[in-house]
């Protein structure tokens, strides 16, 4: 049960959140351009990744706001939280 | 004989108030301040229940939430009995009545005990290796399998009680109301800290507060009465918060932290009317110490499971705490000097311990020296081999210890007793550390698993005996040591006490005692309740079961009502021996919240019966509830199904209403659906990205049907949007996808397109909308808006206006989901009842009908027109559903778009939507009914029927349905294959009624 | 020859003090090399090695385990099992399993107490029965014995169901089939490794995978914390670790894994005595031989590794349960825990090949994957020694991600299950 401290808002209960997956897959500016394999890979393919990842929340039972959050799966530690057009306080790490 | 086991003086029993209950019927009586065990204690009541499989009696054993044998039903209501509560914890109460568990007909007489003596068939796993012929008997097996199984009884009728929740939050939460919790308290609470303390049992101080023992001293005050003036300053402190009868359940990442609070469960039924049962307290505390102790551990020799087996330090807490012997002829078998502290409170209140048995070759200790100068026998370096006595022990055989304690020597020595205390070390508590995600370490030198400092979360402390300390000068100077520094404290005046103490001075541990016979012939037992034995734990390890999950699940070790508290370092041990492994290697099996068992009805709080979930209701409901109306649960909402009239069926009703709305005119509170005002000077571009057709040419003050679909290319929403002004819309979604259509709408917003200025705001709740059609509908709008002008020419389909109704602002659109001339007007809610009632008076003329969803249902399905939900199933693309024309061919993308070009999206064998015929105009398909060509095995599936209903304005049965390569197949003749017959039907056309399009200008 | 297990043997085991047993299975170290190596020792990859030992005669394989043998969601899950399932390829699939489960006893000579005590999906709303009687309809043409009972017959069948009108989402009728059921969990892991064993597949525990060894597109081996092994065919049964073991190979998935929770109750006397499947009032429950009460709860919205999930969903799960059966609000839980599922985005699983050649997946089994074990193994068993599908699994392949050819289970079963 983690607290994600909300850009927009502050620290809040993890209940008011939820979570839109890994973050930084940018929707194609010309998918008509892609090959099948390529929207599938945009579409489906996830990383998944075990450790650290980048991924979006949303605070949809507050300000409804979407951002990002880096954390780290495999023990839920959150590390960052960074508005959406940010670029991400921490690479890796 | 009752209560002659209590001994007349006592500061924590009110032997002044006596309380009576009831024991398998028999009555009893015990004092207030007592447990239901403690109470039969008193009434020389050991038997209590019967153990898991084998059926063996079993006694009271501990004091507390580690008792595995003395669990009980409470209560036989069948709406407020409850099964497995432990006699050591519940409080007793007037009018209290238990019943034994797990026997019949009695636990005296119990006829399952005849698996005792089948024991030898049914070692570890049995169960995996028999009961496979013939196969189909299995259930039959089963049967008796589940019958035997089990504890107490379910209640059978619904609860009556109320649970509450409780949020909070704290800086400190101090678990544990132990001599270290109250320290860390105190310390915390001094200091200004918002903190509070909870503890399971009804009063503070643990088992220190009744530690009147003179080698346990603080600043030269008997321990029990140093703690007692720390408690009352303690209780002074404003910024704390006390809470007994509070158990914490499960702690949580980010220190979130779930406590039970008992606040009924110890008063008479009289006394509890009206209170709540239990509070869940939901608490996030800044930082948390652990204070939660540690229990005794038993010792595993053979037959040590009889009845009048008890933990030594319980048998201490009886004594010094409820003034209860647990027998009168008491030895005490040990490993360690706890058992002597129990000899030393036994002797001072006049029961003589005849002997301990040690099995350390000494123990110099203070205590140890002192009960050998009392005269009680010690054998030290000995061993207790066996006991004796069916429903409670009467014996015990003893035996010299090898020197390397792996075998016993010499001659045996029987001793008669009626209780025998058992320790066999320690076991801190770090259940909700662990929980926590903390590591433990393994300390050698006395067998315990301890919180590993270096693999501690953050913010969280450990303390006390639950961080392995056990002797008190320790427990007290570590515990201040270490809050200390947590909280970051000043000098305070706890830092120099003055302590004195025993110390315990050798150790020896044998996780499993050896016996004179083979171990195939004793009965070890390590967990009592499910009766699995140190053999089934070898024979596990033999089986080539290796991990200790395997073993625990194998053997059903520590799966109990207990979960192991007492068995699974026993079950460690004997495993690390058996294999030559270090137990530190080995490591713990994983500890599952919670820690004690945590009712449902406190998980659940009030969240149940009407307050199960929301319920969304229109502004116009009361009149559909006036008016008879029968409802429908779509989604959170309540909308009116269909409105019966006359003890009408609703088949009848529907027809009903269906006809009068083609005939003359009808009305739907359409309000449910979704509704989202999008404004900002990109609104028709972010309508074009969204949509599958065109906008930015829709006019100001017109409407237009959109398609909506996730990006893998299907049919996800659809619904009318209007353009109300430049950079200003309406949007129209489904009721049971409102929520989700505005999150997505606003994930794209925000994280894709964050380019676009473009505002989304939810209006489902502060419009209402009512539909009204049929043939009459316009003369009823004109009698409501005398100056609105309703010609073809200014108010055209699919077109808006803004208008006033009484004075009240609305916007009126002309469409249609009927295929009716149709009126939807917009009001704000706090105005639609008066509007609807308006509109009802308007249409009595013309007989104006109010329908529900079935009908609403029924008459698009006339006309064609989906409902998304339900002739739709997430797998279908626009074309699919031969909505081709609704595809902006000439967009350069929108959300899907790419994916209706995959090379399964354009195959032209898809499913797709068509029209159905019956054969036979009455006979009605049943929705969900499947679709085939031929009956040949296998039967192979073309599609399925979406949508069916007999439309009385054709007098005939309809049908929307789903068919393979459906566009080419019209006029193809099909069967709907039901259990008892074969309907045929013919493909045809989606639209069945009025396929011009006239009456929507009619 | 392992001796047989039997009343007749546990009757001679009882007079020399069971003793005598011999080891389910041994514990060996790696051998240098294998025709094949299943990752991941629970009761998929078990039944794999199995069914390549018994069908295909691929005796030199491996199974190996980062932890113990059904320590995963083999473990963790709450027994059900039933082939109710809508889509034809599902249906196949599903019901290849339950056909297996019906005599997996006697073949394994291990008792897995599958019980058919049938299971029942409510419909509580007209959407539900709907989809609910559709499925019912695919299934009776698919020869799958589902059938609808209105809520008098879902009462009758399991009368402690709340089926009040007056309630918030009344019971509006269900399905039920009977040849569903429950079965041990354990045991199928257990039993499947024993019988492997038996045949010479090595299971080796305590063996975590490091890293997938490539000789271009061909696999080669495996890094391992007991060192490299070398294979040409590698199927890769890792549940919830799927991706990380992909990752390795260099490939992706269309997989996320999340945090699915479970708890049981205190063990009573037997008051349930069926399995009962709610969708919209998400609840399911069924009662253990033991006496707990299983009850499934949902999955987090979140990826998560960490067997943990949030307590919210408990809450949630148990608010439906006392919706459904007020009785048990008194009942207290025992023990509740987490696992880790790896969900595809159609909510069906993937037994398939991949890009690189003699690497195989067979994943993506989300909440529901215990049920399928022995056809699951049985088919990617096919799949691993034939190098291409068998007919019930090709429809589960990588390729409908690209092609859009999805086995849309969302719609008929939404609920974990």
């Amino acid at each position: 049960m983690f607290i994600i401290n909300c850009p927009y808002c502050g620290e809040r209960d993890q209940t008011e959140f939820s979570c839109g997956g890994e973050a930084h897959i940018e929707r194609p500016k010309q998918p008509t351009e892609l090959s099948d394999d390529q929207w599938a890979e945009y579409l489906f393919m996830r990383k998944n990744i075990k450790g650290i990842q980048f991924e979006r929340w949303n605070h949809i039972h507050g300000c409804r706001k979407w951002f990002n959050v880096i954390r780290d799966t495999s023990n839920d530690k959150i590390h960052a939280v960074y508005k959406m057009g940010e670029k991400p306080p921490i690479k890796s790490l | 004989m009752s209560n002659n086991l209590r001994i007349n003086k006592n500061n924590f029993i009110d032997q002044t108030v006596r309380i009576s209950f009831k024991f398998n019927g028999k009555k009893l009586f015990g004092y207030k301040g007592d447990t239901l065990a403690s109470a039969l204690l008193a009434n020389n009541i050991h038997l209590v229940g019967r153990s898991f499989k084998y059926h063996r009696p079993r006694g009271i054993m501990t004091c507390g939430s580690e008792e595995p044998n003395a669990i009980v039903q409470i209560g036989n209501d069948p709406s407020l009995t409850d099964p497995n509560v432990r006699a050591t914890e519940i409080e007793l109460f007037e009018g209290l009545e238990a019943f034994s568990q797990n026997c019949w007909p009695s636990v005296n007489f119990d006829v399952g005990g005849i698996n005792n003596f089948l024991s030898p068939l049914l070692p570890a796993g049995f169960y995996y290796k028999t009961f496979m012929w013939p196969a189909s008997f299995w259930e039959k097996y089963e049967f008796f399998i589940r019958h035997s199984a089990g504890l107490g009884k379910s209640p059978t009728k619904p609860d009556q009680d109320l649970y509450d929740h409780q949020y909070a939050h704290f800086d400190v939460l101090v678990i544990g109301g132990g001599i270290s919790g109250i320290l860390s308290a105190k310390l915390s609470a001094e200091k200004g800290l918002n903190t509070m303390l909870v503890d399971d049992k009804n009063y503070l101080g643990g088992s220190t507060i009744y530690q009147d023992d003179n080698n346990f001293k603080i600043n030269n005050e008997n321990s029990n009465q140093w703690i007692k003036k720390q408690i009352e300053d303690l209780k002074k402190l404003p910024n704390l918060t006390i809470k007994n009868r509070t158990s914490v359940a499960a702690f949580h990442g980010y220190n979130y932290l779930l406590a039970r609070e008992n606040l009924n469960d110890h008063l008479s039924s009289y006394e509890r009317k009206g209170n709540i049962r239990q509070r869940l307290w939901k608490i996030r505390a800044k930082k948390v110490v652990i204070a939660t102790g540690a229990i005794e551990r038993p010792l595993i020799f053979s037959n040590n499971d009889r009845p009048g087996i008890i933990l030594s330090s319980s048998i201490k807490k009886y004594i010094d705490y409820y003034g209860v012997k647990t027998g009168e002829n008491i030895s005490l078998f040990t490993n360690n000097d706890s058992a002597y502290e129990t000899a030393i409170s036994l002797n001072k209140s006049g029961v003589k311990v005849k002997v301990i048995i040690d099995i350390r070759e000494n123990s110099n200790s203070i205590l140890s020296k002192q009960v050998e100068r009392s005269g009680i026998k010690i054998l030290k370096g000995y061993t207790v081999i066996d006991t004796d006595g069916y429903k409670k022990i009467k014996s015990f055989d003893v035996m010299k210890l090898s020197k390397d304690g792996g075998s016993v020597v010499g001659n045996k020595i029987t001793y008669k007793c009626d209780c025998l205390g058992i320790s066999g070390g320690w076991t801190p508590m770090v259940h909700l550390f662990t929980q926590s995600g903390g590591k433990l370490k393994f300390r050698n030198n006395d067998n315990v698993f301890i919180p590993d400092e270096n693999k501690t979360p953050s913010k969280q402390i450990s303390v006390g005996s639950s961080n392995g300390d056990f002797e008190l000068d320790d427990v007290i100077n570590n515990t201040v040591k270490n809050i200390k520094i947590f909280l970051g404290l000043d000098k305070n005046d706890l830092e120099n006490l003055n302590i004195k103490c025993s110390k315990e001075k050798q150790k020896r541990n044998i996780w499993l005692l050896p016996s004179n016979k083979p171990i195939s012939k004793t009965k070890p037992f390590l967990d009592f309740q499910n009766d699995s034995t140190a053999k089934d734990v070898k024979l596990a390890l033999r089986e080539g079961f290796k991990s200790i999950e395997h073993v625990k699940r194998y053997t059903t070790t520590g799966m109990g009502t207990d979960q192991g508290k007492l068995s699974n370092m026993h079950a460690l041990g004997i495993i690390a021996d058996t294999t030559g492994t270090n137990m530190g290697d080995l490591g713990t099996t994983t500890f599952r919240p919670p820690y004690t068992p945590l009712t449902f009805g406190a998980i659940v709080g009030r969240n149940v019966g009407k307050f199960f979930d929301h319920t969304r209701k229109t502004a116009i409901h009361d009149w559909h509830v006036k008016n008879k109306a029968q409802f429908e649960n779509v989604g959170q909402w309540k909308r009116p199904w269909y409105f019966p009239k006359n003890g009408e069926t609703m088949h009848q009703a529907v027809q009903r209403e269906s006809k009068a709305a083609r005939e003359s005119a009808g009305i739907l509170d359409a309000s449910t659906l979704g509704k989202i005002d999008i404004q900002g000077e990109d609104a028709s571009e972010f309508l074009n990205r969204v949509y599958t057709n065109a906008w930015s040419k829709l006019a100001i003050g017109k409407c237009r049907y959109g398609l909506m679909l996730n990006e893998d290319g299907m049919v996800y929403d659809d619904g009318v949007t209007t353009r109300l002004a430049e950079n200003h819309y309406i949007m129209t979604t489904t009721t049971g996808g409102a929520a989700n259509v505005l999150s997505k709408l606003e994930d794209y917003l925000q994280t894709e397109w964050p380019e676009l200025n473009v505002y989304l705001t939810t209006v489902t709740d502060q419009y209402s909308t009512m539909s009204i059609c049929g043939p009459n509908s316009k003369k009823i709008i004109k009698k409501i808006i005398p100056s609105l002008d309703l010609s073809d020419e200014s108010f055209p389909h699919m077109s808006f206006k803004n208008s006033k109704i009484n004075n009240v602002n609305c916007r009126i659109m002309r469409i249609s989901f009927t295929g009716e001339h149709s009126y939807e007007i917009n009001v704000q809610s706090n105005y639609a009842k008066d509007v609807w009632e308006r509109c009802i008076e308007a249409g009595k003329e013309f007989n104006i009908t109010p329908y529900g969803t079935e009908t609403m249902h029924l008459l698009r399905a006339e006309k064609g027109f989906i409902i998304t939900g339900q002739d739709t199933d997430g797998t279908l693309t626009p074309s699919d559903l031969q909505m081709d024309w609704i595809i902006g061919k000439m967009k350069y993308d929108f959300i899907g778009k790419r994916s209706l070009y995959r090379s399964d999206t354009i195959r032209e064998d898809r499913k797709q939507l068509v029209g159905l015929l019956t054969d036979d105009p009455k006979e009605v398909l049943e929705e969900g009914a499947q679709l085939v060509e031929s009956l040949d095995k296998p039967i192979e599936m073309l599609g399925h029927v979406t949508s069916s209903y007999f439309s009385p304005n054709l007098n005939k049965s309809i049908a929307l349905a789903v068919v393979r390569s459906g566009k080419k197949l019209k006029g193809k003749k099909l069967i709907v294959p039901m259990e008892n017959k074969n309907i045929n039907v013919t493909i045809t056309d989606t639209v069945f009624y009025d396929k011009e399009n006239k009456r929507l200008n009619a | 020859m392992k001796n047989k297990y039997s009343i007749f043997s546990l009757i001679k085991n009882a007079f020399s003090g069971h003793e005598n047993w011999q080891r389910a299975w041994r514990d060996p170290e790696p051998k240098k090399e294998y025709d094949a190596i299943i990752i991941g020792g629970g009761g998929h990859g078990l039944a794999t090695a199995y069914y390549l030992a018994k069908k295909h005669k691929i005796n030199n394989i491996a199974v190996v385990e980062k932890g113990w043998i059904g320590g995963g969601n083999t473990g963790r899950n709450t027994t059900i099992i039933r082939s109710n399932y809508l889509w034809d390829a599902s249906a196949g699939l599903y019901d290849h399993a339950l056909k297996i489960w019906e005599g997996l006893s006697q073949e394994l000579n291990y008792n897995v107490m599958f019980s058919q005590r049938g299971v029942m999906n409510l419909a509580h709303n007209l959407q539900d029965v709907r989809d609910l009687k559709r499925r019912t309809h695919a299934n009776r043409l698919n020869g799958i014995d589902a059938v609808w009972l209105n809520t008098q017959e879902v009462k009758k069948f399991c009368p402690i169901i709340n089926t009040s009108p007056n309630i918030r989402y009344p019971v509006l009728g269900g399905t039920l089939q009977k040849r569903a059921g429950t079965a041990r969990h354990d045991a199928v892991a257990w039993g499947y490794a024993r019988g492997a064993d038996e045949m010479g597949v090595d299971i080796i525990q305590n063996c975590e995978v490091k890293g997938i060894k490539r000789n271009g597109n061909e696999v080669e081996g495996i890094e391992t914390t007991k060192g490299f092994i070398k294979t040409k065919k590698i199927g890769v049964v890792a549940a919830g670790h799927s991706s990380v073991i992909a990752n390795m190979a260099g490939i992706r998935l269309p997989l996320e894994s999340k945090p699915l929770q479970a708890l049981v109750s205190e063990p009573v006397k037997p008051i349930i005595d069926t399995v009962v499947m709610s969708n919209a009032v998400h609840a399911y429950v069924s009662q253990s031989d033991k006496g707990e009460l299983v009850i499934g709860a949902g999955t987090d919205s979140y990826v998560s590794y960490t067997q943990k999930g949030s307590h919210n969903i408990v809450e949630e799960t148990l608010r439906a349960i006392l919706e459904l059966y007020p009785i048990f609000s008194r009942m207290k839980m025992l023990r509740q825990w987490g696992g880790i599922v790896d969900i595809c985005p159609d909510a069906s699983p993937i037994i398939s090949k991949t890009q690189i050649k003699g690497l195989y997946f067979n994943c993506g089994w989300g909440t529901g994957g215990f049920k399928a074990t022995p056809g699951s193994g049985d088919l990617f068993a096919h799949t691993i020694a034939n190098d291409e599908p068998h007919k019930l699994n090709a429809a589960f392949n990588l390729n409908r991600f690209v092609s859009g050819d999805l086995v849309d289970e969302h719609g008929a079963a939404a609920v974990a299950h």
